[in-house]
């Protein structure tokens, strides 16, 4: 392990530490972006088809350059990261890889993890961390896109019909125990918090409720009153979804390693 | 000579594009506030510049109107020792068309006789719409697909109407916001009533 003193910081940093928290970020990329493209070809018309794709190309392309960094600090390339990983050595949270569900599930969590997502690379971007800050001032405006376009559905559904409102607010009901896990700020981060590095996500949760709260009023949407889960997906406890999602993606670059197209 | 050949036939369909565009593109450009400060190539080394044009006329394979100087994507053109470093940055996170152009780049810079050619991805800091050139903007609207507003200065984000790139109206809507490309939202002209890309803002 060794350490590198980033700029504009007078804590030094541990690069274990730095890979650790990129593989956070980009694993809850790589894994939504899965959950997304099962959409192609089954998305109600045409239009959402390609805009789930696109969303999901969006993060499969952030979660590249996370996992291509995280893995450039522990002698990884970004492949090996993502197809020859176990569930347990996966950081994603459990909000990432529970099933896609029917389309008010995808899309109540598009809002839910782009609104947060909006929050945390935001603030990333003033990160001491050159490489972080690069790849949140890109995500930021890719990741505001996303956001609106699931407020834009939110309010249709929910404000829509009666089995369309139904529906929604049985996806908000839940999705919204795995929340909690979003904003928990650990030991690691205390300590990359501290050298500017990452974000305090405790600290993101205002913003995100001052960002969704409206959306749900104004689709008519009850805020869940709900007990959070555990969670675990940070701390090498995939949950029981992960692995199924894995087995899909991985199955090909295991059974053939190295194919190219 | 077979540089010239690739920005010849980036030349020639730019031109193509400008002449089939119904548009009177002097006007477009009316309502169209120019930024100066467009990010420019940074160049250095012996024949970085001549380097530069061979680079930068590559196109991107989803948009071959427009080559990536006139994108905004190519950043940096370095010769060092005989080698050339090219940095270039992408649109969006995921635009799967980096590694064609990487590879574009390549094949363009060794047939013009670099042997040792280098592209690196820049993502800081991230591209926006804003740094596409006029020119870029103008082939964009010559091919039927209208170019980005300018990214809004305010606090207050400003969404004018997207003006058909077919008919010149302003009576336009948004179909939905992602098209065909990440960087492109779907639309659709109320007077002409054709369906148009629209390059987004970002």
């Amino acid at each position: 392990m060794t350490t590198t003193p980033p700029a504009g910081s007078g804590t030094s940093v541990s690069t274990a530490d730095v890979a650790d928290y990129a593989l956070r970020l980009g694993d809850d990329a790589l894994v939504l972006a899965q959950r997304l493209g099962e959409w192609i070809s089954r998305a109600p018309e045409l239009e959402e088809d390609v805009a789930l794709a696109n969303i999901g190309l969006d993060l499969l392309g952030q979660a590249r350059s996370l996992l291509g960094y995280a893995g450039s600090l522990t002698g990884r390339t970004e492949d090996e990261l993502a197809y020859f990983r176990t569930a347990e050595d996966f950081r994603a949270a459990h909000l990432m890889s529970l099933p896609r569900g029917d389309f008010a599930v995808t899309i109540a969590r598009m809002l839910l993890v782009a609104a947060y997502q909006r929050e945390l690379y935001a603030r990333l971007t003033g990160s001491a961390d050159e490489t972080l800050a690069g790849v949140a001032g890109k995500a930021v405006k890719e990741v505001t896109y996303h956001l609106e376009h699931a407020r834009d559905w939110t309010v249709r559904l929910g404000d829509g019909t009666d089995e369309s409102h139904r529906r929604t607010q049985a996806a908000l009901d839940g999705l919204w125990p795995y929340l909690a896990e979003l904003f928990v700020t650990d030991e690691l981060e205390q300590r990359l918090v501290a050298a500017g590095v990452s974000v305090d996500s405790s600290s993101l949760r205002a913003g995100f409720d001052a960002t969704v709260e409206p959306v749900l009023a104004e689709a008519t949407l009850d805020i869940p009153q709900v007990a959070s889960v555990a969670g675990g997906g940070r701390r090498g406890n995939p949950g029981e979804h992960l692995g199924h999602l894995l087995a899909e993606m991985q199955s090909l670059a295991r059974q053939f390693p190295g194919a190219t197209w | 000579m077979v540089s010239d050949a690739v920005a010849e036939e980036a030349r020639r369909r730019g031109a193509a594009g400008r002449r089939s565009g119904a548009l009177d593109i002097q006007r477009e450009q009316s309502d169209v506030v120019m930024k100066a400060d467009v990010p420019r190539i940074a160049v250095s080394g012996p024949g970085a510049d001549q380097a530069a044009r061979i680079a930068g006329a590559v196109v991107d394979p989803e948009l071959p109107m427009i080559s990536i100087a006139d994108l905004g994507v190519l950043r940096a053109v370095d010769v060092a020792d005989g080698s050339v470093t090219v940095t270039i940055t992408p649109t969006y996170s995921g635009c799967p068309a980096v590694q064609a152009i990487s590879d574009d780049i390549v094949t363009a810079l060794r047939s013009a006789g670099h042997r040792d050619v280098t592209v690196r991805t820049q993502l800081s800091p991230a591209w926006s719409s804003d740094d596409m050139s006029a020119e870029g903007r103008r082939a964009l609207a010559g091919a039927g697909i209208a170019p980005p507003a300018h990214r809004a200065s305010g606090p207050i984000p400003l969404q004018l109407s997207v003006r058909c790139p077919q008919c010149g109206s302003r009576r336009t809507e948004q179909l939905t916001r992602f098209g065909s490309t990440s960087c492109k939202a779907l639309y659709r002209c109320r007077d002409c009533a054709e369906p148009f890309d629209y390059f987004k803002v970002l």
